[in-house]
């Protein structure tokens, strides 16, 4: 079978799909590298849930 | 090959835009601008984030702008094609659909809210979140096409990137993050009105009700001063605050000096002196107004980067 001249078209669809893949595997490389630096700072987000006596933590040396 | 024939022969073909007409719809120019005041609000902060964090804040905010850009596109295209300046976007030149920009906003518009939320605080998120509501609802479906206001309240949307950027630091709205909001706020309308004076064929064909359309040129000369008058202590204040020091004070006063000079030659004139030669002053206005906003976040970029060799702040 005769090989098709590449169509303007199809060009153009790859340079979409490239920039797209692209774009996605920045964003992944971004969440991870988000989620690195999160887990090494600990979750501050969360750091006062404790204060004012609304949740007790276990304590699991007395525990059975 | 039925994809190619099909088309050949449609004017626009469904969904074979390229990758460049999705980033246009994002307003990459406008963007710019975002990344860089978003980027100051950011570093100027008394508290620091880690680098990548920090990135990822200044690229959701751009993002963040970027949708609200092209939800704007998606309700303005009528107009949009009417305007000389704008008719070459990708929703009236055919290269998009209408409806591929309204998924592109609003896909984009929930990836940069929720991603700055966890990236950073979720004030910062919320202050998103309602920056794209404010550009794209009140400002692009509401005030643009009804009020000659649309500019003032309209350049809201534009001022808070710097906020965000604050916030996105620090987890709090401060004094300094409300100074630098009402720098591009009160800046909007006499950059925006002396763009309305030397392309007011545009506005008018486009039905927008633009000061120059409603209230006649006379008026919209006598806003940009009043504006310009208004603007002026705001840098200086903002240059007085724990963000400034004496390099942003003095960028402040002559920016301002400058800038309250053209204001003043533009209300001095009169149409027929504007046709004679041009508009040269209010374009040179418009283009020292890009300027003004630069240097004037620029000082305080500056004043922080000079902190760490005590030579910034006060």
């Amino acid at each position: 079978m005769a090989l098709q001249p590449t169509h303007e078209l199809h060009g153009r669809r790859f340079g979409r799909n490239l920039g797209v893949g692209l774009l996605l595997a920045g964003f992944v490389a971004l969440v991870f590298a988000l989620t690195v630096v999160k887990v090494q700072q600990g979750d501050r987000g969360h750091a006062d849930d404790f204060k004012g006596g609304a949740v007790t933590p276990i304590d699991t040396a007395s525990a059975p | 090959m039925s994809d190619i024939h099909a088309y050949e022969r449609a004017e626009t073909a469904p969904g074979e835009a390229g990758f460049g007409d999705y980033v246009q719809l994002l307003k990459p120019r406008v963007m710019s601008l975002v990344v860089f005041t978003a980027m100051v609000g950011l570093l100027v902060a008394p508290v620091h984030l880690h680098p990548v964090e920090a990135f990822a804040a200044i690229l959701f905010i751009a993002l963040g702008a970027g949708a609200s850009g092209a939800l704007n596109m998606w309700w303005d295209a009528d107009i949009d094609a009417v305007m000389r300046r704008t008719r070459s976007r990708p929703i009236p030149a055919g290269r998009v659909r209408p409806g591929e920009a309204l998924g592109l906003g609003l896909a984009l518009s929930g990836i940069s809210v929720v991603m700055l939320g966890l990236a950073t605080n979720l004030l910062a998120g919320a202050l998103l979140a309602f920056t794209i509501f404010f550009y794209a609802v009140v400002y692009t479906m509401g005030l643009k096409r009804w009020t000659p206001q649309n500019i003032v309240i309209g350049g809201a949307a534009g001022a808070f990137p710097p906020m965000i950027g604050w916030v996105a630091a620090t987890g709090h709205i401060g004094l300094e993050a409300v100074l630098m909001f009402l720098v591009i706020f009160m800046w909007t309308p006499p950059h925006f009105w002396a763009l309305a004076l030397f392309v007011k064929s545009d506005y008018q064909n486009a039905g927008v009700p633009m000061l120059t359309v409603t209230h006649g040129r006379r008026v919209t000369r006598n806003h940009i001063l009043a504006y310009s008058v208004l603007l002026a202590p705001i840098p200086v204040w903002a240059a007085l605050t724990s963000i400034g020091g004496p390099l942003s004070l003095v960028v402040a006063l002559v920016l301002d000096a400058v800038f309250l000079a053209g204001a003043w030659r533009i209300f001095r004139r009169d149409d027929a002196q504007a046709e004679a030669d041009g508009y040269r002053v209010e374009k040179s206005f418009f283009g020292f107004s890009i300027l003004y906003l630069f240097l004037t976040f620029g000082a305080f970029l500056a004043e922080a980067a000079l902190r760490p060799w005590g030579l910034g702040g006060w």
